[in-house]
């Protein structure tokens, strides 16, 4: 447990990525099993003690602290586990720790009659850190920053195994893991798969940049703007899953209850409508979908106004066949002819663009943003699927970004190595005439696109030019001028413009230009295909 | 309020000695001020007469450039004031130089602890119970969850992320005037003899604990070496310095920082820090109530900090306690 302690209280105070990666493999190369599978549970959120709970804590706590030196320290502290790890009584005899095994046994045997009589026991156990790792195991909710994909990135650097291998045998598997780790660390066969609906992990394209392709090898398709899927059904379930490899089945039941043949599907998860390629196209846009993104549960009235559908990309097993070593070209044959046997209100077929030169494609790619697509997708017809993204096989050649000029109005510094630098930027357009008493309002916030040696220059520019200080937030003086570049831009009522941009990037600093000359929010607004 | 201790009255910028009309560490100029120690929220200048330790004045002087009017007080020595007060300096272990004042007027005893301690620290005389009726007491970490751990441990922790980074340094933000000196002298202690790296708003403070005996072992400037010297070795600076442009010269510094608020995790992630060491020149919850206990005075006054729940506590164990509710002696960068 001290160890684990340890580790957590490191990731408390990491911010780098790259970091946190380090310090979670050593920790899965030092500590035997199945004391690290817990843990790993633990940080991603997968264990779940239902007997202990914050008030449960609260309880104990005031119990044997006065309630209002509780209710000043938990108020100061801002967290009821790590207030009760500092206020816990210190106990008598020195702390003799159990490992984290034991600490997840006795938790897990824990039920609200008996969790008030034995939690006490295990925090006497244990210092300030490790009450504090013990409590936010029991309640869960860790909020460290470490996702399923970093964890499974550690799992591969620690035992120097491929992570799309991590990612495919860790579905299925049950906390401690114990196969996963007999695997990769000791070498025994992997963990069998077959029939369970388990998560493939995604082939992924390369930017194209300036290359041109010869279309002889490469099709091409559209790239429509909806959220990339996995359908999977086996052993008589159907799952879901997005590109992260989340399970969003309960999000949209209509695409779980769909499939009925055996498969892993790869397509674009949409809505109908016909913002996207008209009526033809018959998606919707992409702020439609949103919607429907991030529900636990659906309405049927939801489901009704934003039907969901998949345009299907590929098909990566079909009725127990694994085609994910075939040619592309083969792996589309056997799409083509599975997709008739499919529910066509639930799923359509991805076009191929019909382009017989590099240049043909140009064009017809040119006429894409009336249509509100993303741009399209160039696949090497001889490209076997493979988990990640692989020079030569696949290429997303993005329509050309929108731009705007917009002013600097606020920034704040960067985490990591970014931390002495003003990194953050918001900026805004003019609302009316600049001329005329209009004022900055805030449209979107941006922290790449510059180069180093840009970097250096604005965070000299804000330094110089603040106006005023808000906590970390400085105000700069309004007289710098960005070009932001960015994918699309949509009406918001979050924001006090009433747009909200799409990946907004830092495209040029216009120091050319005055700030009175930047675009006004009609502008932007003008730029709105909802 | 009682009316037994009227003699003494504390205002929003000091506490005021009516009979002898002098002041405990006012925060506007005043004809004679009582100081109890250097720290700039307590010791400010162009008072008419500054009475303090020798140590505190000679800090003073390093701050304001000036020690016109300056009156110095031996620990232990009482110096009888007008209107029949007499003060004496007791020593508080805050910082160098650092004391209580205890005034005796009327067969009363208030005592004024200023900022204090009651843990062991290499570069300051220890901390001394002195019995009083009233007791004026400091509450920075007037909170029962600020338990600050030994300090080996907090040292311990920091030459482990040296020995485990040997191509980087660790930078820790303290306090330029007693947590520095104190943080190097702990390392010192616990056998670290390496040069340790100054940023430079530190060197003079550091000399002047020299000059008063406090060895403090080889020290640099970082502005004197190339940054990959600087691999593998402690640099220490202000904690304003921390994030800002001048630790960028430094070989991917791990910054940490002494100060008892970061036991608590948010304070430490707030100042971005990636190793926080709780290491304080003030009482922490379980030194103040049991300097309140074996004080024993017939009344407490809490002047600054998290004045609650120290009241509570004195209410749950049955003392007369008030909050003086002085300003501007919030101490962030402990």
């Amino acid at each position: 447990m001290e160890a684990f302690a340890a580790l957590l209280d490191a990731l408390v105070y990491t911010r780098s990525r790259n970091a946190k990666l380090k310090l979670l493999a050593d920790y899965l190369v030092r500590t035997p099993d199945p004391d690290r599978g817990w843990a790993l549970a633990a940080l991603t959120d997968g264990l779940d003690f239902p007997a202990v709970k914050s008030a449960t804590i609260r309880n104990l706590l005031t119990e044997r602290v006065d309630p209002v030196l509780w209710s000043l320290s938990r108020d100061y502290v801002g967290d009821s586990a790590e207030t009760a790890s500092l206020l816990w009584p210190e106990p008598a005899e020195a702390p003799s720790p159990p490992t984290v095994s034991e600490a997840v046994d006795a938790l897990a045997k824990m039920t609200r009659a008996t969790v008030m009589s034995e939690l006490p026991g295990l925090l006497d156990r244990l210092d300030a850190e490790g009450r504090y790792a013990l409590l936010k195991m029991a309640t869960g909710a860790m909020r460290i920053g470490i996702s399923a994909r970093l964890a499974k990135t550690a799992f591969a650097r620690a035992f120097d195994v491929p992570v799309e291998d991590v990612e495919e045998y860790w579905h299925g598997q049950q906390p401690p893991y114990t196969p996963l780790f007999d695997w990769a660390a000791n070498g025994a066969a992997p963990p069998s798969a077959d029939d369970m609906p388990l998560f493939r992990p995604f082939m992924l394209a390369h930017p194209l940049e300036d290359t041109v392709l010869d279309m002889a090898d490469y099709a091409a398709e559209w790239k429509w703007d909806g959220i990339r899927v996995q359908l999977v059904r086996a052993g008589g379930e159907t799952r879901v899953y997005s590109r992260s490899g989340d399970d969003i089945s309960a999000t949209f039941p209509e695409m779980a209850e769909a499939l009925d043949i055996d498969a892993v599907l790869d397509g674009e998860l949409l809505v109908r409508g016909s913002h996207q390629g008209g009526a033809a196209g018959g998606a919707a846009s992409f702020n439609a979908l949103q919607q429907r993104l991030g529900r636990k549960t659906v309405s049927t009235k939801l489901r009704e106004q934003f039907p969901a559908f998949v345009r299907l990309y590929d098909a990566l097993i079909v009725e127990g066949e694994d085609l994910r070593e075939q040619p592309w070209t083969e792996r589309r044959w056997r799409l083509e002819a599975l997709v008739p046997r499919l529910d066509p209100e639930r799923f359509d077929l991805s076009e191929v663009i019909a382009a017989e030169t590099f240049e043909d494609l140009r064009a017809i790619r040119g006429r894409a943003r009336d249509d509100a697509i993303e741009g399209v997708m160039l696949k090497r017809r001889g490209s076997p699927y493979v988990a990640g993204r692989r020079v030569g096989h696949w290429y997303k050649w993005k329509r050309d970004p929108l731009l705007i000029d917009c002013v600097l109005m606020y920034a704040q510094r960067g985490s990591g190595k970014r931390s002495s630098f003003y990194s953050d930027y918001t900026f805004g357009c003019w609302d009316g005439d600049p001329a005329a008493g209009a004022e900055l309002l805030p449209v979107g916030k941006a922290y790449f696109g510059f180069t180093d040696e840009e970097l250096k220059f604005l965070d000299r520019h804000v330094r110089n030019h603040t106006v005023n200080r808000f906590g970390p937030v400085r105000e700069t003086d309004k007289s710098l001028v960005f070009e932001v570049a960015f994918d699309s831009v949509h009406a918001s009522k979050r924001h006090k413009s009433g747009l909200a941009m799409r990946f907004p990037r830092i495209s040029r600093i216009r120091t050319d230009k005055p700030a009175h000359e930047a675009d006004r929010i009609e502008a932007l607004k003008a730029m709105i295909r909802d | 309020m009682s009316r037994e201790f009227g003699w003494i009255r504390p205002e929003p910028w000091g506490i005021h000695v009516v009979p002898a009309d002098c002041w405990i560490d006012p925060a506007r100029p005043v004809e004679r001020a009582l100081v109890t120690h250097g720290h700039a929220d307590h010791a400010r200048g162009g008072h008419g007469e500054t009475m303090a330790t020798a140590e505190t004045l000679a800090i003073m002087k390093l701050r304001y450039a000036t020690d016109d009017g300056a009156v110095p007080v031996a620990y232990g020595e009482t110096i009888a004031l007008p209107g029949g007060v007499a003060a004496t300096w007791v020593p508080a272990g805050h910082v160098l130089g650092s004391a209580q004042i205890l005034l005796e007027h009327a067969g009363e005893r208030i005592l004024v602890t200023g900022d204090f301690k009651r843990r062991p620290d290499p570069t300051c005389a220890p901390f001394e119970i002195t019995p009083c009726d009233v007791l004026v007491t400091e509450a920075t970490f007037g909170l029962p969850v600020f338990r600050h751990p030994p300090v080996e441990h907090e040292i311990a922790k920091l030459t482990g992320a040296l020995a485990d980074n040997p191509e980087r340094c660790v930078l820790v933000g303290a306090y330029a005037l007693g947590k520095a000196q104190r943080l190097i002298a702990e390392l010192r202690r616990a056998g670290h003899s390496d040069t340790i790296y100054l940023h430079g708003a530190m060197e003079k403070m550091c000399r002047l604990y020299e000059e008063h005996g406090v060895d403090l072992g080889d020290l640099a400037l970082v502005s004197d070496v190339k940054k990959p010297n600087l691999a593998g070795t402690i640099v220490v600076c202000p904690p304003s310095a921390l994030n800002d442009r001048w630790s960028r010269r430094l070989p991917e510094p791990i910054t940490a920082m002494a100060s008892g608020w970061m036991r608590v995790r948010q304070r430490a992630r707030q100042r971005m820090v990636e190793l926080p060491l709780v290491i304080s020149d003030h009482a922490d919850w379980d030194e103040l109530t049991r300097t309140v206990s074996e004080v024993d005075p017939v009344e407490t006054w809490i002047t600054h900090g998290r004045e609650e729940a120290m009241l509570r506590w004195c209410q749950l164990n049955q003392r007369r306690a008030r909050a003086l509710a002085l300003v501007g002696y919030e101490d962030e960068d402990d």
